[in-house]
């Protein structure tokens, strides 16, 4: 029978079946400090080891500081997560790229990075963002703290077996410098609602998709949970083969893995999907969020919305949206361009990735940030932070008054100090703008990194189409 | 965990659509290294005022509903980050059952890990509660929510219910299945196309 790509990988990871569920295995298991402790301290509870202590790896991320690393973590509280997290990896034999690492980094950003995350494999990690690795065409979900210790004492996880989304994105893109891969998954989300995809798995295909680089890939495939669904896939195809090679922990049998998977890791001609979605990328513009979800996004050429025109006729969205604007402090029919911002953050696994940091680069180069904004890079990893000073990036970013930070999850979800004030407006290259996520009180527009760069430095949002990005 | 059987109370009525974990418990309490004690921080932002004082007029500081066991919610409630804290503030603060019409998916594993019971209804049960004043009934066993005299029955995969109404513990249940996970690995090991 014609199977999807999920199927395929789903049905050669089940241990067992009963019940109306299924014990899948899981073969690579990323941990990091703000959701794990709970689950250690399960283990010890139980007197239970962690099977598979070579398929798990940890790091550190989501509230460490973005400063200098000599220094002392201020806050106590992040400072006891650090070190519980040091503990347990170190008393249950778990491979930790601490904070100190030149491996450290977001683990979504890592995982490609060090070759941990591999086609055809199940991933699992304390975090919904984990669906960024099924670029490389891994079934790779987020999973809550009781099955973090799941996954620790027996490498397996129960699930029902989701549905399959086909989303098509078809044709080309206009001027592929400025319409992003973040634009893309916005439009996308946009479309479908951020409850679209509950139950079911994506599998993102069609033109647009094969042509964008691994990079944008993750970017799309990270937002996957915006749009409601736990994972989302792309095929593997010679760029993702070409991106892992001899990368760290891509296992020795590497080369015949790449045969195995060239020939297999497809969705079947004839199989079918529960769902389908199709986008047309010549309709893409650069996306800009005005609201307090995802999907309350529009144009960058629109304006701020009128309740009833998004919500079409559904009294719930309707009044989640005038709560909305009244959040974000925005008055319907202003033109997005219009809109003033105080704060920019360039990073987060969507978005703090080299070509990320390039592709700002370039509208950054010879310009200053707004006198009347706090602008900061937050790189995804040690390693793309090197790389970036290596080109270079990091000068035209502190020279244009910029804040070049250490690696992190940062603003994204301000666990660490880089948080924004109440009422503080941000134009921001990460995956959420519910309220106060970025801090209490905080308003947050999702852009992708072209549009946040050039926002820094004209202080409102423009249309990056306008600029000269080549 | 708690074996969940029946319970009865009132409902909180949370009337908005698609709320994230991050409303039901926000970042600055997710650095606590324990699963309790949460429930003083539940939706945090819109419960209290910037001086700590409660805002009258967010639905749980109303005294009626002190005692709530059920939250009715709306549609894609749990959406968001993955955060299990999100069901342990809810279960910290008092309630065993969350009904809506949708969940967002790692939300809704979440609830039954804790021994909380989400049920998905339709749009006009739903309505129908959240209109209602009196108490409701949930029975697990019977799968029934009953209020105002009337019962509607309710759906839930046969695996959460056995583990809600024996509070087992899931890994326990795995355990049992250790052969067959070795035998998985030993496959794996001995393939050319082994991974793990």
């Amino acid at each position: 029978m014609a199977k999807t790509l999920f199927e395929k990988i789903w049905d050669s990871h089940v241990v067992k079946e009963g019940n109306g569920r299924s014990l899948l295995y899981v073969d690579r298991h990323l941990v990091h400090e703000v959701t794990s402790p709970q689950a250690f301290d399960g283990l010890r509870m139980n007197k239970r080891k962690v099977r598979r202590t070579d398929l798990t790896f940890a790091t550190m991320d989501h509230n460490v500081p973005t400063s200098n690393r000599s220094l002392p973590i201020l806050d106590q509280t992040s400072a006891t997560q650090i070190k519980a997290l040091e503990r347990n990896c170190k008393e249950f034999g778990i491979e930790l790229f601490d904070i100190n690492s030149p491996n450290q980094g977001i683990v979504h950003v890592i995982g490609p990075e060090l070759g941990i995350t591999l086609p055809g494999t199940t991933i699992v990690c304390g975090d919904s963002h984990t669906s960024t690795h099924g670029a490389f065409g891994a079934l790779a979900f987020g999973i809550g703290t009781s099955d973090v210790e799941h996954v620790l004492a027996t490498q397996c996880i129960w699930m029902e077996k989701p549905k399959t989304f086909e989303i098509r994105v078809e044709g080309k893109r206009k001027n592929p410098h400025a319409i992003t891969a973040k634009d893309i998954i916005l439009s996308i989300i946009r479309r479908i609602g951020t409850a679209g995809g509950t139950g079911t798995i994506f599998e993102y295909r069609g033109e647009t998709i094969s042509e964008l680089s691994m990079e944008q890939r993750m970017t799309i495939c990270n937002m996957s949970i915006e749009g409601g669904a736990r994972a989302g896939l792309v095929a593997p195809d010679e760029k993702t083969f070409d991106y892992l090679k001899g990368r760290r922990y891509v296992p020795k049998n590497y080369d015949k893995l790449v045969e195995y998977w060239r020939e297999n890791l497809k969705t079947d001609n004839n199989a079918r999907f529960d769902k389908s979605f199709t986008l047309h990328a010549d309709t893409i513009a650069p996306q800009v969020s005005w609201g307090t979800n995802p999907a309350m996004t529009i144009d960058v050429t629109g304006k701020v919305p009128f309740p009833e025109e998004y919500a079409k006729g559904n009294p719930e969205e309707e009044k989640a949206a005038t709560k909305a604007l009244q959040y974000m402090g925005l008055k319907s029919g202003t033109l997005i361009t219009d809109i003033e911002l105080d704060r920019v953050f360039i990073g987060s696994c969507t978005n703090s990735r080299l070509e990320d940091l390039t592709e700002a680069a370039k509208i950054v180069k010879g310009n200053k940030v707004s006198s009347k904004i706090r602008a900061m890079i937050v790189p995804g990893s040690q390693h793309v932070k090197k790389q970036s000073e290596e080109l270079g990036l990091d000068r035209i970013f502190k020279d244009a008054g910029f804040e070049w930070r250490e690696s992190g999850c940062s603003m994204c979800l301000g666990m660490n100090p880089d948080i924004l004030s109440a009422g503080e407006r941000c134009a921001s290259t990460s995956n959420r703008n519910f309220e106060g996520r970025q801090g209490s009180g905080g308003r947050t527009h999702l852009v992708s990194p072209v549009m946040a760069a050039a926002a820094a430095i004209r202080g409102h949002f423009v249309d990056v189409r306008e600029l000269d990005l080549n | 965990m708690e074996p969940f059987i029946t319970i009865k109370s009132i409902a909180t009525p949370l009337d908005k659509v698609n709320v994230d974990t991050d409303q039901i418990i926000p970042k600055q309490f997710l650095k606590l290294v324990q699963k309790t004690g949460f429930g003083q921080y539940l939706f945090y932002d819109w419960r209290y005022e910037k001086d700590g004082t409660e805002k009258k007029d967010f639905v749980l500081n109303e005294p009626k509903y002190k005692n709530s066991k059920i939250l009715l919610a709306r549609n894609n409630f749990g959406c968001g980050s993955s955060r299990e804290h999100a069901a342990w503030a809810l279960l910290d603060f008092g309630f065993r059952a969350v009904l809506s019409t949708s969940f967002a998916d790692i939300f809704y594993n979440n609830c039954f890990k804790n021994g909380i019971l989400p049920i998905k209804v339709n749009e006009q049960v739903l309505q129908k509660l959240f209109e209602s004043r009196s108490e409701i009934e949930i029975d697990l066993q019977k799968q029934t929510i009953i209020n105002d005299d009337t019962s509607i029955s309710f759906d839930i995969e046969p695996h959460w219910k056995k583990i809600l109404l024996e509070g087992l513990d899931d890994i326990a249940v795995t355990l049992q299945h250790n052969d067959e996970i070795s035998k998985y690995e030993a496959a794996q090991r001995n393939s050319s196309l082994g991974v793990s």
